[in-house]
Formats: structure tokens, sequence, C-alpha cells
């Protein structure tokens, strides 16, 4: 997915230096700089075009044609036929493994980093700085370090194999509570807080019909992250989950690509291609929607004093 | 509540990550062999007539397997047991599978009853008693069905803890079109690979007479079949030698073929691999005899090309190896093992094997093997050529006295950054193999073994 943040993510980086550099309001105008971003591009999107072309191959057409050029038959809807049924359909159980998954898990951090970095950065209680510190550890520790230690964790609770083992590690982002905090800091004025409070409204109704509002690009961008990063959650799912019915789409498809290997080989790649397809679209629909908030969230902040 | 669990966690998370992230790793991972000891095979012994019993009265078993023809046969088990409920689940394929099944034994739950297990990888669950040694239910009295070769595979020291399901003698498949092509001979001795090898790298850049960028399961088929016997295990006692004469006689043949460039260093099972199937840029592929079902179904391109000969030899005598091939084994965490093993029989031993042979499956039964309609079927994506007459007279000359580490897929592993860099850098296969052979001495004792001690 990282193919369509970049372009998005680089764009404003390049007008914004050309613009620093000539001084002027205008954007200037750079061929080299446009040369780059031309290359940027067509580096960021080969990967998805040979994807798409490579969805309507046969499995005999994936391994004897070039990687861009046309197959020789269509086959993409046969494929995606044969995506959705092969083995009973678990493609399909996959999916609906996977939506869960982002739904709770990625909804859930985004609500809980957000009201935690909100309290954090709006109310004065002892430990603060205790939480920040271990909110900026939390931060350099790869989650992939963590996998290993969940695992023991959730084993001795006998919470793998359950869909628990994959949503509740996913509650918790650290980056997007500290984000949320830095956001709160900058976008929600002290002072209306306290006209909120003389107005006679509650914590929590300030929260809800207030502050929420005011955070609502930075919470769109909490929400990405952890919608992009529970979307292909894969080592975490891999060593907690044995049973098929409860991976999500990640796993499922390596498992699929993987069973092109040894005695009993019976490679898919077709289906492990045109599902890749699949797995992506809904984050690409994400995006579109979602891009503004997200743009918006992201410059957010970095003028206001 | 909820909350304040969360809290907890990550807290908890945190300070065991940033403390002792490394030791808890290595307890995860680690500690798998070398504890606890096969002493399953006392206590009461059942009789075969037990599992008829456990038959009759059906239960409900869970059978994890990649095999491709296992939804059929589970399918066909229930017809014929309608009191047994199989659940079949696919967890993966190798490694992936292997995971799963280590965690799930570890955990104390969720291990199937019945599980495939590939030979190389038997002695890693056997030996620290995690399956159930089938001689408790009279299965040793099946010895005279299987070749000397699978039985043996399915045994660690005296246990028994499987039944085998397939064997993978070890013939030599090579592209017909590309050696008339350029006229070469079909060899028959490894001196004669090799002249093959650059005659056709030398004809064509593009051809190469195999791949090989280091897969620790040909490495050691092709040290089996020099006779080299590097992996001894007695009790907690292991020995590796790595530069036994059936090493070195091996890395005699194949060096060359490395250092020179004339085996290309295409992974095998990569997409590029089976290309290569398809469209004959690598023209002998050595493999074990469930070899053509790969082929048929994933390199429908090469129908008609390939066909098949006996494995490249010495000497020029009949000798080969086994490549692959899996046993079904009961997990000692079944609540019904009787029924398990009742599985396992129908599956290997009886009307299992049928719809196994059906899939292409290569079977490890004497009267299946000899069965004339088997052996002498033509195969259309061989040109009508009889393979099962090549690869059966390969399963009668299978050298003896081979046996896997009991960290055998720990070893596969670590091969490709040991060994795997030899290929690399085109040097000497010897001093690669070495560096494999101490990375796992190391391992081994690390791991409880005595290792070359």
């Amino acid at each position: 997915m990282t193919a369509t943040m970049s372009p998005e993510q680089a764009q404003p980086v390049a007008v914004e230096s050309t613009g620093r550099r000539s001084s002027a309001l205008r954007p200037g105008k750079s061929r080299v700089l446009t040369g780059v971003m031309v290359l940027y591009v067509i580096y960021t999107l080969i990967p998805l075009v040979w994807l798409v072309i490579s969805a309507t191959k046969t499995q005999t057409d994936l391994l004897s044609t070039a990687g861009l050029a046309p197959g020789h038959s269509f086959a993409l809807f046969s494929n995606i036929k044969e995506t959705l049924t092969y083995r009973d359909g678990i493609f399909l159980r996959w999916f609906a493994n996977t939506l869960l998954y982002v739904v709770v898990g990625a909804g859930g951090a985004t609500l809980l980093s957000t009201a935690a970095g909100y309290g954090l950065a709006k109310y004065r209680f002892p430990g603060r700085r205790a939480v920040f510190a271990v909110v900026l550890g939390a931060i350099a520790i790869p989650p992939t370090a963590l996998a290993v230690p969940t695992f023991l964790m959730f084993s001795n609770m006998g919470l793998t194999n359950t869909v628990w083992a994959i949503i509740v590690p996913s509650l918790v982002s650290p980056f997007g509570l500290y984000l949320m905090w830095v956001y709160a800091e900058e976008a929600v004025p002290q002072e209306l807080l306290e006209a909120a409070r003389i107005d006679g409204a509650g914590e929590f109704r300030i929260f809800w019909t207030v502050s929420l509002r005011l955070l609502a690009p930075g919470v769109v961008t909490v929400l990405l992250f952890a919608l992009v990063s529970t979307w292909n959650n894969y080592f975490l799912p891999l060593i907690m989950l044995s049973k098929p019915n409860l991976y999500p789409l990640t796993v499922g498809l390596t498992q699929w690509s993987n069973q092109a290997h040894g005695a009993g080989a019976h490679p898919v790649y077709n289906l492990v291609v045109t599902g890749s397809l699949l797995t992506i679209v809904p984050l690409i629909v994400v995006f579109f929607l979602l891009q503004r908030f997200w743009q918006s969230g992201l410059s957010a902040g970095s003028v206001k004093q | 509540m909820k909350i304040g669990h969360r809290r907890r966690f990550r807290r908890l998370g945190l300070i065991l990550a940033a403390l002792t992230a490394s030791t808890l790793i290595l307890a995860g991972c680690g500690g798998s062999g070398g504890s606890g000891s096969a002493n399953d095979s006392g206590g009461t012994k059942a009789s075969p007539q037990a599992l008829d019993a456990a038959l009759k009265k059906g239960g409900t078993i869970t059978y994890w397997t990649w095999t491709p023809s296992a939804e059929a046969q589970v399918k066909a088990f229930m017809v014929e047991y309608p009191n047994v409920k199989v659940n079949l689940v696919n967890a993966g394929t190798g490694n992936d599978h292997y995971t799963k099944l280590q965690n799930a034994i570890k955990a104390g739950s969720g291990a199937p009853d019945v599980a495939q297990i590939e030979y190389q990888a038997l002695p890693q669950y056997a030996l620290p008693g995690y399956l159930v040694d089938l001689r408790q239910y009279g299965l040793d009295s099946l010895e005279s069905d299987y070749t000397p070769s699978t039985w043996r595979a399915v045994h660690v020291g005296d246990g028994l803890y499987g039944l085998p399901q397939d064997s993978g003698p070890m013939a030599m498949f090579y592209d017909k079109t590309v050696f008339d092509k350029y006229h070469i001979d079909v060899p028959k001795t490894w001196d004669e690979y090799t002249a093959a090898a650059k005659k056709l790298h030398a004809a064509d850049p593009k051809e190469y007479i195999t791949n090989d960028s280091g897969d620790p399961g040909f490495t050691t088929s092709m040290i089996w079949q020099a006779g080299g016997k590097p992996f001894t295990t007695d009790g907690k006692k292991v020995t590796i030698n790595l530069q036994d004469e059936g090493s070195k006689k091996w890395t005699a043949v194949w060096n060359p073929l490395v250092q020179q460039g004339l085996v290309s260093q295409i992974p095998g099972w990569s997409d590029e691999w089976f290309k290569g199937l398809a469209n004959g840029t690598i023209a002998t592929m050595i493999y074990g005899a469930w070899m053509p079902g790969v082929f048929e179904s994933s390199a429908p391109g090469g129908s008609g090309n390939w066909r098949v000969a006996p494995m490249p030899t010495y000497d020029g005598q009949p000798a080969t190896a086994e490549n692959g091939g899996s046993t079904e084994s009961v997990i000692k965490q079944s609540k019904n093992p009787a029924l398990a093993a009742a599985f396992v029989r129908w599956l290997n031993n009886g009307n299992g094997i049928k719809p196994f042979l059906e899939k292409g499956g290569f079977p490890a039964t004497v009267k299946d093997l000899k069965d004339p309609s088997f052996v002498n079927k033509p195969d259309p994506y061989f040109g009508g050529q009889q393979v099962n007459q090549v690869l059966t007279a390969a399963a009668d000359s299978v050298v003896p006295g081979w046996s896997y580490l009991p960290f055998e897929l720990y070893a596969n592993t670590i091969y490709g950054d040991t060994a795997g860099k030899a290929y690399q850098a085109k040097s000497d296969l010897n001093g690669g193999l070495q560096a494999w052979q101490d990375a796992l001495v190391k391992y081994g004792n690390q791991q409880g073994f005595e290792v070359n001690k």
C-alpha cells in the first residue's frame, strides 16, 4: 500500500521546497524535480500495473509470458471466480476475518488513541511524564519484536487461536496515541474547553461534542495508519493462529503461495495474484475516500502556533 | 476493566520486551529437542482389534495435512465409517505447518490428533515424546507391506511413529526436446552428467543442466546416494560428519558444476523455476518419484517434453536415495489415540491409498509398487512413457542406512546462510558443508544433545 501513499506524500514536499527556493508565493517549476517525480510515480505504479496485468493471466500464461505483457487469454473473471470458490470459498472467509480485525482492531485502536491522547494532552495528573516515556519507548520497539513475547503471554492465557489474539494486540497503537496527543495539544484550545466548562458541559460531553470535531483530521490520520497496519498485519496472525478459518487475507494468501513447494506441490499463483489484487482494492478505496482528511491532518499543526 | 487490562498488557509487554526480549525469543523458539524422551513404548498393548472397535464406536478427530488428495481421502473415509468425523485442516505447507504444530504441542492444546510429518522431520517430533508409538496398537506387524527404506524412515530408535504415506526414490527427469536438439545422450553416470552439462551450456549459454542454489533436501539426498552417513543419533548422542567419504564423493561431482557455473542459480520451487520446467531452460531435475504429479499440476506447458531415467550414479550400477516423502503420525495430545491410529492405518494401509494414487501420489506400499496396472500405466504428460517402471525400480535400489538429524528442520533453515554461500561465491562446497556442520554442532549442544563429544 505504500505504493499509493508515496505520491501523495511526495507531492507537497516537492512543491514546498521549490517554493522556498524561489522565495516567492507562486510555486516554482523545476524540470529536474518534475522528472524525479515522474520517475517516482512510475516506480511506485509499476508493481500495481504488474499486479493488475498478472491477475488477467492463467497459471500457464503467468509462467510463460513476460511480466508486463498480456497473456494469451484474458482470464481475469475466471481467476476471480476461482479465487472466490477455491477450497470451498475460504478466500471470502479470510476476507470477512480481515474486515473484522480491521473494524474492531483498527477502529478500537483509533478510539483508544484519540481518547488517551486527548486526555494526556488536556489534563494534568501525576504520572503523565511516565506515560510519555512509556509511549515514546513503545514507538521505538518494532511490533515484530513483541510478537513472540505476546504469543507466549496469550498462550498462557489460552487465547491463541481465537480472534482476540489478533484484535487485542492491534488495539494498542503507541504511535497513534502519540500523534493524537501532539495533535490535541495544538488543535483543541484550552480556552474553548474552559468556555465549555463554564457553560456547564461535562468532560465527556466536551470530548464527544467539542473536541472530537476539532480532532477529526487527526483521527482520520490515525485511523488510516491503523487501518493499513491491521490490514497488512502478517507476523502476529501467522504465529497466533493455526486454524485456517481464522486467518486474515495476508496469512491465507501466503499459505496458497507456499503450497507450490515440495512433494505434492500444487502452485496456484494465478489465485495468489488475483487474491492479492482483490485484497488491496478496499484499501485503495479507503485511501481515495479519506485522503483529503488525511492530507490536512498531515500538515495541520505544522504552521499554527 | 477493559482499559485497565489493556494498559497492563501493554506495560507488561513493554517491560518484557525491553528487558528480556532476547531471552524470551530464545525460550520461545528453542527448547524443542533434548528434553523428555521417547518412553511411550510401554503401557498396555492394544491389538489391531482395538482399532476396529474404535472405528465402530466413532468420534471426532482432527487431521492436519497439505497432501493434495487429503480432501478426497477424508470424504471416502467418512463414507466408509459414518460414525467418525474427521476435521481436515490445511495449516500450511512444510515449515508453516511445523511451526504451528510445534506451537500447539508446546501450548498443550490445539494440536491435531493426526498430522502429516515428513520423514526428515520425524525425529524432531518423536524424540521429545510428542508422538504416539504405534507399536502399542500392533501396527508393527505391517512391516512387510512397505519398502525397507520407508519402513526405516518411520522409525526413530525402536519406536514406530507413523505409517509411510508415500516415498520419493530419486530419479532423473529430463527434457527430451533439449537433449534431442543438442544431440546429447541421456547420462547414466555422474561423469556423463557433467559432460552433458558442459556440452549443453556451451551450445546455448541460456541452457543449464539443472538448477541448484543450495537446497538442503537435495544435498542430503545426494550424500545419501553417494553412501554417506553424516548424521547418526543414539539417544542424546549425535554425530555430525559432513566430511565423510560419501559427502566428499558428492562434492567431487557437484563442485565443478557449481564452480564452472554449469548449474543455474534459480531457486527451486520459485516461479522462475516453474517457468524453467515449462520452457526447457532447466534440462534435468533430480527429484523424488512424486515429481510427475508436480509436473502435471504445475507445468502443463512442458507436457510431452519430459521423460524419466534412472538417477545417474558413480559407477553405473543402480543406486538412489529417498527425497521427500511423508508419514502420518498420531500426536500424544490426542484424546482418542486409538481412533487416530485407526485413521492412520486406513489412510496408509487401507482404502486411503487409492484416492492418494489417483491424485498422482507415489506409494510406499510394496503391493501397489508391484501392481502391474500401476507399474505399466503410460503417462501422457511424459509422452506415453511408462514412468512408473523407472520409478518403482528406483524404489528397490535405495542405498540403506541413512538417518536424518533430530533437528533437521532447523538444519534446513540455516543451510542457506552457511553452505548456501558457497553456491553464490562458486567456491568449494566442502567449506560450505563444514560451516553448516559447525553451526549444527553448536546448535545441537545448546539444545541439550551431545554432538560430536
